[in-house]
């Protein structure tokens, strides 16, 4: 009989349409799979076995059609989910349930997908391992004693331990790609304000951007237009139509495509195996008809800099909401403290490590003396990123470089180092500053772990990402999770 | 231009609403002036003079919505959700000193 986890997408959902096999069967084969192996991945921070099932029941009860209709889906447990605990992987939320959906939990829903559960994270999405979330690391299923990415490792990790054939991240610096690079699944940020940002847990808004996770491009494809469209709740939500990410990704193919290599993102930082594997990348689009050229982006070299500014700025103002009034925790209301002193004390107990560092270095990067030279610096140098991008799509279609600087790399190894974490992001945080569309593909296995390459695409042309990421799919099929833990 | 003081960390943090332990404000003084040693690197940017700022990366407008009443989220279900609730209200500890 067919394992039922370790279908594509695409595959499950022809599967049920067909009655070869049920959405509750397919749903409850995955329940299994998560009970079997989730003790060791720790991929997720909640499973909600009753909503999965019941949505299922509606799928084979034909209430609900659709293309996706009856996948199961991994959900970022940044994305509030009505009556299911949605904590952000911050302890200041442990045990709040949310009145309101997301548009993207209500999309889901409406498309006949499966939500199994809400996945692990660094708290607040700000972190490149998992190893920030408040409720313990999640480990990669390629070596489970290295780091699944992040701050999606949650995400990313179901994906490669066959726990969903489909998960939702976020990306505000990287936090879908680096993750799907360093796991060998596809991650894709979509264009800004492509898919609605209501119901997000906000960090940076000017660059967070929810997106699909998948095993194949074609399942981050659906995945992606059941997700994305204009939503009048979010007032950075784009009103025209959505690219067409599923058309592209079944035409894969890149003959005549004008594919850049940016200079910038190449070199020192890099590891040597993730730059082999990228070199080999190019070959074979340059092989697959593609013309592939050099092209420099000289700003990028401010990319870190100006994205550790911002995006600790937005933070530091978006987190002042948790307050221990509305939601959350509440420590110290002893009936002595004021609520300015039970506020500090909650937000003391309840933030991390690495999210009190960038509250108070957003603060600061904010505060009056260092506003220009920091903030208002940064800003302007983000105007010159996106003239590179802007040049760069003169002439060439979209531009590639490797999606991660290394592999995954061994939990810990990191942790006591904020720079050398925050270097993860090197490569992926140029298109969160533009606001670009960018994909991460699997690109084969440097010291037995998957590297990925990174698409990147001018704005509103997500379709491109999903013509190169196939193209190369069809061509030199993705490696499956070996898994030796599991079968030792 | 970085080097920052351990005061300076600690009147952040007020400002945070962070009640920061000792312990803390020594680790985060040291963190911090190291990644403000890496990010003023911005500085060197010298092409920025008559560069605007980009504050979000698509162009945005102002929405409107018609100004009708539609029904928000019941009461009930918001205050679930909060700490402490009473009288259908938000309870919050006292705002005033008692001097």
């Amino acid at each position: 009989m067919t394992d039922l986890t370790r279908l594509t997408a695409v595959e499950t959902a022809a599967a049920i349409a067909s009655r070869e096999t049920s959405a509750v069967d397919v749903a409850q084969a995955h329940l299994d799979r998560i009970a079997a192996v989730d003790g060791a991945v720790h991929a997720f921070l909640h499973v909600d076995a009753e909503g999965a099932l019941a949505q299922a029941a509606r799928v084979d009860a034909g209430e609900v059609t659709g293309p996706l209709a009856g996948v199961p889906l991994a959900l970022k447990d940044v994305i509030v989910t009505k009556g299911v605990p949605t904590t952000v992987g911050s302890r200041i939320l442990e045990g709040w349930r949310p009145p309101y959906d997301a548009t993207v939990t209500e999309r889901l829903r409406a498309a006949g997908i499966v939500v199994l559960g809400k996945t692990n994270m660094d708290e607040f999405a700000m972190g490149s391992s998992t190893e920030h979330s408040a409720y313990g690391p999640t480990r990669n299923p390629w070596d489970l004693t290295r780091i699944p990415g992040g701050s999606g490792g949650g995400s990313a990790a179901a994906l490669a331990a066959y726990e969903a054939p489909l998960a939702v991240g976020t990306d505000t610096g990287g936090s879908i790609r680096q993750p799907a690079s360093v796991t060998g699944t596809v991650g894709v940020k979509p264009t800004y304000g492509g898919v609605s940002r209501y119901g997000l847990v906000a960090f940076s808004s000017s660059l967070d951007q929810a997106g699909p996770c998948a095993r194949t491009v074609l399942d981050a494809a659906l995945l992606h237009e059941a997700m994305a469209g204009h939503d009048p709740r979010d007032s950075t939500s784009i009103d025209a139509p959505v690219p067409p990410v599923v058309a592209a990704a079944r035409k894969a193919d890149v003959a005549g495509l004008r594919v850049g290599v940016v200079k910038e993102l190449s070199g020192e930082g890099y590891e040597t195996g993730v730059q082999e594997r990228f070199d080999e990348a190019v070959a074979l689009l340059q092989e697959l008809g593609a013309t592939v050229t050099e092209v420099s982006c000289p700003h990028f070299a401010y990319a870190l800099p100006a994205y550790y500014l911002i995006a600790p700025s937005e933070a530091s103002s978006n987190l002042a909401r948790f307050d221990s009034v509305r939601y959350g925790q509440r420590v110290g209301d002893d009936g002595v403290h004021s609520l300015e002193e039970v506020m500090s004390i909650t937000r003391a107990a309840g933030f991390g490590a690495e999210v009190k560092r960038r509250i108070v270095l957003g603060t600061y990067a904010l505060s009056s003396g260092y506003y220009d030279a920091y903030y208002g610096q940064a800003q302007k140098v983000r105007t010159l990123i996106t003239r590179d991008f802007t040049a760069a799509f003169e002439s060439v279609d979209v531009l590639v470089s490797p999606a991660s600087p290394g592999v995954a790399f061994p939990l810990g190894a990191k942790l006591d180092d904020p720079l050398a974490m925050y270097r993860q992001d090197l490569a992926t945080i140029p298109s969160n500053l533009y606001g670009g569309p960018a994909m991460s593909v699997p690109a084969g296995l440097s010291e037995g772990l998957p590297v990925g390459l990174q698409v990147m695409a001018p704005v509103q042309r997500d379709d491109l990402l999903y013509l190169v990421g196939g193209a190369f799919e069809a061509a030199r099929p993705f490696a499956s999770t070996p898994l030796t833990w599991e079968h030792a | 231009m970085p080097e920052i003081t351990r005061e300076e960390v600690a009147h952040l943090a007020r400002l945070s609403r962070l009640a920061l332990d000792d312990h803390e404000l020594d680790g985060l003084a040291a963190q911090l002036d190291v990644i403000l040693g890496a990010v003023a690197q911005i500085s060197e940017a010298t092409d920025t003079a008559d560069v605007p700022p980009t504050t979000h990366a698509v162009p945005v407008e102002n929405v409107h919505r018609p100004d009708v009443v539609t029904p928000s989220l019941p009461r009930e279900d918001v205050l679930a959700g909060a700490p402490a609730a009473e009288d259908g209200r938000f309870r919050v500890p006292r705002i005033l000193d008692e001097e």
